[in-house]
């Protein structure tokens, strides 16, 4: 019988039947249920696959590679955004090459939906000259993934899988099928393989271009990749992962007239795509996230434009797709019988009830309120949240980490005060390296740590800072008696303000740690956390 | 005549409409039918605006997402909240809701306005699944009595229905099991009452 699997969930069983030993990954919206299936599943457990969180993205891929070195095979898992944090790895790891099967799962975001950027990971996929794998449905997601496996070892590459939100988040039937033994450690038959410095490298890299025309030979051959001919040429379709599914939607029983050309493994196989060009009028490329075919087959000035999509404005530019705006590129009428009622108002996130970051908020308002040139730069998961209404707290918010290194910059600028707040896991993640920085200049900001000891916004998975946030600031360099640690209840609110108040004027690096569980965490979890908290500095 | 539905959940994250998908995601399966099912995670999930699409089928299903002027039944947990997703509603749906407003936005309209737009719907169940639930003693069962509600607008047996619940719920206990089952049974006799 069929299982009922989300795409994560389907891709995460496809690598433990395909002999997985590891996955590394940190939490991030959508990819995060893949890691979560595996360190949930019975099978996995027996087998003994490691599945705990890594610190970053960057840990979690270099530590699969380790494992892949060790010729095991492995598994590293994370949202687009991630990929930039672990890209260092990633591009020079398709230069060294793999031992046991290395394959990269990225899950990226298009529309949004809870990512600051809707960047495209197959452009990571070309920049490292690897195959790139985009499943269309669950189904595809557990067969691709043991293919990537395989994949891998045949080429002695890291191959890379890119997941969209809707696909990680939908659920349907999925058949699966036996599993593949595990690997025994052997290490890699080139002594040099992975020492990179100049001399091999050059080897190595040598070695990654000359693969090139295999790895486009075994995508134009792929089963993956698939042409149906249709009879009405005055359109051909490119219709890449999920969007093949949407282009279908619009056909009854999926009898589409046009010939279409679906794909699901990179690079782009030239046969087909040539084929469609000599015998259609028009093609028309059908993509979820960045116009990434549609740019490699268009002439470069769009003079003699043939190929239509996000670039020519048939399809919206930015956003991701669904089967209407497909049925408006294909010139069909979509018959909508309502429209939204004035009356129904946006309802955007907000904060749990009982939640810490909402009294620390609350502070660091009524202290703006003091000094109308304080600036608060933020940071990524829940605190996130401060930007929004009711508390309005925060002035920036790029990316992890970047709020005490903003605060540094704005500081050497002149801002005064300028406080920076972080999660305690994005802290971890990458916020340890900033402080670092700061505390080598004395640079005079104040960071504040918001310790709800949850990597909270993905769905409260174990942070790496729990219980270590005195010793890791210690460590760094942080004056005693400017660390400290308060507790975010409106009980406190006057006291928490006026230790804030202090540390701002205080003309160096000062580390506030507010602690107080995230109320998403279960109550065995929080009672393990009291082992920790109210911990004196000293 | 084939079996094909598409449905849509909707309500404020936390408020169990994935509990609703999962029963007519085993339902659909324990039939043998094909499913897809999408659902939100992440940033939305906290206390903001969420909603599932659940596709059920004898035929091969496509697209995750459902296309706008397509879904059959738009099933809420909150009045607002059903409102959001008109533009999929196909002509002479059905909308099914709870009455009870999440109040966690400032300006949240004035409840007569937003009953009265539902009212101007020929097909509506407009009830107070909260208090049906508190009523037979499980005020959790809110959605419960919801998907009651809309049973029999749903090609699924009452019988996998039940089976769903029970297999859903049986790691919670018999009693809970029970508690459910009346709130189902409850929601599908209020709903006949007011549809005949």
């Amino acid at each position: 019988m069929k299982k009922l699997l989300l795409g994560n969930e389907a891709l995460a069983q496809g690598a433990i039947d395909a002999g997985l030993s590891g996955v590394y990954a940190y939490p991030g919206t959508p990819s995060t249920e893949i890691t979560e299936y595996i360190q949930k599943s019975k099978i996995a457990q027996e087998l003994n696959i490691h599945a705990s969180w890594s610190v970053n993205e960057k840990t979690a891929m270099e530590t699969a590679l380790g494992m892949s070195y060790a010729g095991k095979k492995s598994m590293v898992v994370m949202k687009h955004v991630g990929l930039n944090v672990a890209a260092d790895v990633f591009m020079n790891m398709s230069v060294s090459g793999i031992n046991g099967g290395l394959v990269v799962v990225v899950a990226d975001d298009p529309s949004m939906h809870s990512s600051q950027n809707e960047q495209d990971s197959r452009y990571y996929g070309k920049f490292a000259m690897i195959p790139i794998l985009e499943p269309s449905n669950q189904q595809e997601c557990y067969d691709i993934t043991k293919y990537a496996f395989e994949l891998s070892e045949n080429l002695g590459l890291p191959v890379l899988i890119r997941l969209v939100t809707r696909l990680s988040h939908s659920r349907s039937g999925v058949t699966t099928g036996e599993r593949i033994a595990q690997n025994n450690i052997h290490l890699p038959k080139i002594s040099t393989q992975f020492q990179l410095i100049p001399m091999h490298a050059r080897g190595r890299y040598k070695h990654l271009v000359d693969l090139q025309p295999d790895i486009l030979e075994i995508s134009e051959n792929s089963a993956f990749n698939t042409f149906y001919e249709g009879n009405n040429k005055t359109i051909g379709i490119i219709a890449s992962g999920i969007a093949y599914n949407y282009l279908m939607e619009n056909f009854e029983e999926g009898n589409c007239p046009y010939p279409v050309l679906k794909i699901s493994q990179y690079p782009l196989p030239k046969e087909p795509i040539k084929h469609l060009f000599d015998t259609c009028e028009k093609i028309l490329v059908l993509e979820d996230g960045y116009p990434f075919i549609e740019e490699a087959i268009s002439d470069f000035l769009g003079e003699n434009r043939k190929v239509i999509g996000r670039l020519s404005g048939d399809i919206p530019r930015v956003g991701e797709l669904n089967p209407d705006n497909i049925a408006n590129a294909l010139g069909f009428d979509i018959v909508i019988n309502e429209n939204l009622p004035k009356v129904v108002l946006g309802r955007p996130p907000q904060l749990c009830i009982g939640c810490g970051h909402n009294d620390l908020f609350n502070a660091i308002n009524v202290l703006k309120n003091e000094s109308a040139t304080q600036q608060v730069f933020g940071d990524i998961g829940c605190s996130a949240l401060g930007v929004l209404s009711p508390y309005e707290s925060i002035n920036t918010l790029i990316e992890m980490g970047s709020s005490i290194t903003m605060a540094i910059g704005a500081s050497n600028a002149g801002i005064h005060p300028a406080i920076a707040v972080i999660g305690d896991s994005t802290f971890t993640h990458s916020g340890m390296t900033g402080l670092l920085d700061a505390i080598i200049e004395k640079t005079p900001i104040t960071v504040i740590i918001s310790d709800n000891s949850a990597i909270a916004m993905t769905g409260a998975q174990d942070s790496a800072a729990s219980g270590r946030l005195i010793t890791i600031c210690k460590g760094l360099g942080i004056e005693e008696d400017h660390l400290k640690v308060i507790t975010p209840l409106h009980k406190n609110l006057q006291e928490n303000i006026d230790i804030i108040r202090d540390e701002i004027n205080y003309k160096g690096v000062s580390v506030i740690i507010a602690q107080r569980p995230c109320v998403q965490l279960p109550k065995e979890k929080k009672d393990k956390l009291k082992e920790y908290t109210n911990v004196s500095i000293n | 005549m084939h079996t094909k539905i598409n449905i849509i959940l909707a309500g404020v994250g936390g408020q169990g409409i994935l509990t609703i998908a999962a029963i007519l995601d085993t339902a659909a399966l324990d039939n043998h039918l094909n499913i897809k099912q999408s659902e939100v995670h992440g940033m939305s999930q906290r206390g903001g605006a969420v909603q599932s699409h659940v596709r059920i089928s004898d035929q091969p299903i496509y697209s995750d997402l459902i296309p706008q002027g397509k879904a059959d039944i738009i099933i809420s947990v909150e009045p607002m909240e059903l409102l959001r997703y008109l533009p999929f509603l196909k002509k002479d749906g059905y909308l099914i809701t709870d009455s009870n407003p999440f109040e966690n936005i400032k300006n949240y309209p004035e409840l007569e306005t937003l009953y009265n737009e539902i009212k101007s719907h020929k097909n509506h169940i407009l009830i107070d699944a909260m208090k049906i639930a508190k009523d037979l003693g499980n005020s959790k069962a809110t959605n419960i009595v919801l998907l009651g509600a809309a049973s029999s607008l749903i090609p699924l047996s009452d019988e996998s229905f039940q089976k769903a619940i029970a297999t859903l719920f049986e790691r919670k206990g018999e009693r809970i099991v029970a508690k459910n089952l009346e709130a189902f049974l409850k929601g599908k006799e209020i709903a006949a009452e007011l549809v005949s």
